[in-house]
């Protein structure tokens, strides 16, 4: 969520249950201006936290220019230092997703060690793919962006360039609205877009119409959508990622979504539902 | 189409023109056409605007065009008036408003009420500001709504004391759980449950006598009993409601099977009491009974506090057996622990639930003397109940163990501890979190603690939750030698066999003659 609204925002996510103490929050708002003039970020959004087992891990992320490309993600342990997180290839990915396992300790430099046999003609090596669990954060913050990330319809717009900006004239979705699945959208890059029929592409607008809906995602049912706060704020929680959850105020420009959690994809929401 | 009078005479002026004219004053009469929301039309719009932007002479007047626009639109008042009344339905956030002013209200009622009194609701606005420093909590406005709910209850329902129990959130909707203790005036109403199970059992031993059909020879495992109200899982009862100020429902007392049944599944939650739970084992109940069962294990599982608040009932005489205590009760002599020494290591806290058997319940309770009551095939089940083993008693770690006893799953410590500040630790409390239920939260600041459960219901399962399998099936009927498949006997044999006959009958035939001549 966005670093400016973050003292009113906490409350409306708070019906999670994940809060912020005081003493993080007020750390926050002083360490996040220092991070913002020092990378020279256009925007500066307090992404989440993950919890460890021995500490947890506060992620912010950065936007530049494009807001999607433009993306840098930083974490810290005590809100006040914060380092930058390696960005992500596929070759990281692939080696976090076959060596980590488990909880997330709470120390980066703890390294996940992974023996994998490999055949080298006749000789059988055993070959360690080791890999610390700072990376293990990038791959899981890139994961949970990709697939679990919420904006409202509207809330962006791309330019003919293909510049991705916030909309300043976005006024908020109505209370209508705001209870269909089909006005959410995830904010990467489109994988179902191309897919749709002509006849459906042609109602969109397409300075706004450009992200992934909501309601296409699979499992249908890893969203839940309620309204909380007094039925004020349009919340929704995913349960693909336990622990993500985004708010809207309807009528309002005011929308964000925050990660406090384990880090851990939920593999058992085909049996929850 | 619509054309103005003014168009038709300018489009016969220009009539000389040809083509490009004439679509030039369609598109114009395209522009001057009115919206049908509201009483504008394009050209008049934009000549609005331009005329602005002529006036005012903004910068970067191209950027700033569409919200010039918009300023343009707002700013010219347009009465809408139409002849259907608009029918306003109250929408959802109205009446729940309207329910939730009753909150308030009933505090002006109750003026005359004396304050010193105590009361049985908690002061949750305390515990979250506590709470709030362990990084677990409600927001504000949203414990300020419980704590007035919890009121409502008390008052309502006469409990002596309540507590806030935690939320547990679903799909669609989340539970508000509070935690009451059981009064002996309370009466459960008798379910139908079990009832309806012996009229089943009944109606499937009818018989045709005149083919005997094979009877299915499974005999149902034998039903372990409830625990009494008060006791065990069933210690405490709850009360739920989805948002502070709907009305609170008392959810049923907690049988063992349900609890058995709930550490096979993990099913989500929707927030509607009386939705089935479909899963494999099938679960025995609705969505109430499984929420009561999760609320039994998570108490069972996380409920802690500091090591000396509590203390056991002793009981004289009775030393025979291990007697598990059931109930403890808080020390008077307590004088707290400081914080740091709480957060530094587990064995400072204990377990003051009792902890759940595999049985399903806190006491064990041999059910093999049962059987014979609730069978109806009464021999054939006592003849197997004499040659099956006695089921081997079970126990649990008494009550009041300390968590550095608990088990590691996972690869997993079952709790994290830690203290809520680095930078103050003069002023910090311990916090423990649960690692097999993500959660549950504890925390101990000297002569406070409280615990609190917010999460989803759902225990940790590592890797992933894999259901259990199915029991493989039945034999349809006992093997022996009239159904086993046997060799045909080869030729050889069949000869061997016919000599064999042969020499059996010329003896018997010899036999048969040296007795006719003894006759």
């Amino acid at each position: 969520m966005d670093f400016n609204s973050l003292p009113y925002s906490l409350e409306f996510v708070a019906g999670s249950g994940c809060i912020l103490t005081l003493e993080e929050r007020t750390a926050l708002q002083t360490s996040l201006v220092i991070v913002k003039k020092n990378y020279k970020f256009q925007r500066i959004l307090f992404w989440g936290k993950i919890l460890g087992l021995q500490h947890d891990y506060f992620v912010a992320q950065g936007r530049g220019e494009d807001e999607m490309t433009d993306r840098k993600s930083l974490y810290s342990l005590n809100c006040v230092d914060w380092l930058l997180l390696p960005s992500v290839t596929d070759a990281m990915v692939e080696e976090v997703s076959k060596a980590a396992q488990g909880r997330f300790k709470g120390n980066p430099s703890f390294v996940y060690e992974h023996k994998v046999s490999q055949q080298e003609g006749k000789e059988q090596e055993k070959v360690a793919r080791n890999v610390t669990e700072e990376k293990r954060l990038a791959v899981t913050v890139h994961h949970i962006d990709e697939e679990a990330s919420v904006v409202p319809r509207g809330a962006f717009i791309q330019s003919l360039r293909g510049l991705v900006q916030t909309n300043r004239s976005f006024g908020g979705l109505s209370e209508s609205e705001a209870r269909r699945l089909e006005n959410f959208m995830h904010f990467r890059k489109p994988k179902t877009l191309q897919k749709k029929p002509i006849p459906v592409k042609a109602e969109w607008a397409p300075a706004i119409d450009f992200l992934d809906v909501l309601s296409e995602d699979i499992p249908k049912g890893s969203w839940s959508l309620q309204f909380e706060c007094a039925r004020r704020v349009c919340v929704l929680r995913s349960l693909l990622w336990l622990g993500l959850t985004f708010y809207h105020v309807p009528m309002t420009p005011q929308h964000g979504y925050i990660y406090m959690g384990l880090g851990m994809k939920n593999l058992d929401l085909p049996f929850m539902l | 189409m619509q054309r103005s009078g003014r168009d038709c005479g300018e489009m016969q002026r220009l009539d000389a023109d040809g083509t490009g004219a004439r679509q030039a004053a369609s598109f114009k009469a395209f522009l001057q056409k009115s919206s049908s929301r509201s009483d504008r039309n394009l050209y008049d719009h934009l000549v609005l605007l331009l005329a602005k932007i002529m006036d005012e002479r903004p910068d970067d007047a191209v950027d700033v065009l569409e919200d010039m626009s918009l300023e343009l639109k707002r700013a010219s008042f347009k009465d809408t008036q139409r002849s259907l009344r608009d029918h306003v339905t109250p929408s959802v956030g109205e009446r729940l408003a309207e329910q939730q002013l009753l909150l308030f209200k009933h505090a002006q009622d109750f003026n005359h009420e004396d304050p010193t009194v105590e009361t049985g609701f908690p002061n949750v606005n305390e515990s979250a500001f506590y709470l709030e420093q362990a990084g677990v909590g409600l927001g504000r406005e949203e414990m300020q709504r419980i704590l007035l709910a919890l009121k409502l209850l008390v008052e309502s329902h006469g409990l002596p004391q309540c507590r806030l129990w935690g939320k547990i959130l679903g799909t669609e909707s989340s539970y508000i759980i509070a935690e009451a203790e059981y009064t002996e005036g309370d009466e459960e109403q008798s379910t139908d449950e079990d009832l309806q199970e012996e009229e089943e059992e009944e109606s499937g031993t009818q018989e045709n006598e005149t083919d005997p059909v094979p009877r299915s020879t499974y005999l149902h495992p034998p039903m372990v009993p409830k625990e009494a109200l008060g006791t065990g899982a069933n210690r405490f009862f709850y009360f739920v409601c989805n948002e502070p100020g709907l009305p609170w429902v008392k959810l049923p007392s907690v049988s063992p099977a349900q609890i058995t049944a709930a550490r096979h599944i993990c099913k989500g939650f929707t927030g509607r009491l009386d939705s089935p739970v479909l899963s494999y084992p099938p679960f025995p109940g609705k969505e109430a009974n499984y929420l009561r069962a999760q609320i039994a294990r998570i108490s069972a599982g996380t409920q802690v506090s500091p090591s000396g608040f509590y203390q056991t009932v002793e009981e004289e005489g009775e030393e025979e057996e291990e007697m598990a205590h059931d109930q403890c009760l808080v020390n008077p002599e307590f004088e707290g622990v400081s914080s740091l020494e709480m957060a530094q290591s587990l064995s400072s806290w204990v377990h003051h639930i009792q902890h759940i058997l595999k049985q399903g319940r806190c006491t064990w309770v041999n059910t093999a003397m049962k059987v014979e009551e609730d069978s109806i095939e009464e021999e054939e089940a006592a003849e197997k109940d004499e040659q099956a083993d006695e089921p081997e008693p079970e126990y649990g770690p008494p009550l009041l163990t300390n968590l550095s006893q608990d088990a590691e799953m996972f690869h997993t410590p079952p709790w994290s501890l830690r203290l809520s500040s680095t930078i103050t630790p003069q002023h910090a409390v311990a916090v423990l979190r649960s690692n097999l239920w993500p959660g549950a939260f504890a925390y101990s600041n000297g002569k406070r603690f409280e615990n609190i459960y917010v999460g989803w219901g759902l225990k940790y399962t590592g890797q992933g939750y894999s259901p259990c399998v199915p029991p493989p099936p039945q034999k349809e009927y006992p093997s022996g030698p009239e159904v086993t498949e046997m060799l045909d006997p080869s030729v050889e044999e069949e000869e061997e066999m016919r000599m064999a006959l042969e020499e059996q009958q010329e003896v018997q035939q010899e036999l048969e003659e040296d007795e006719e001549d003894e006759n």
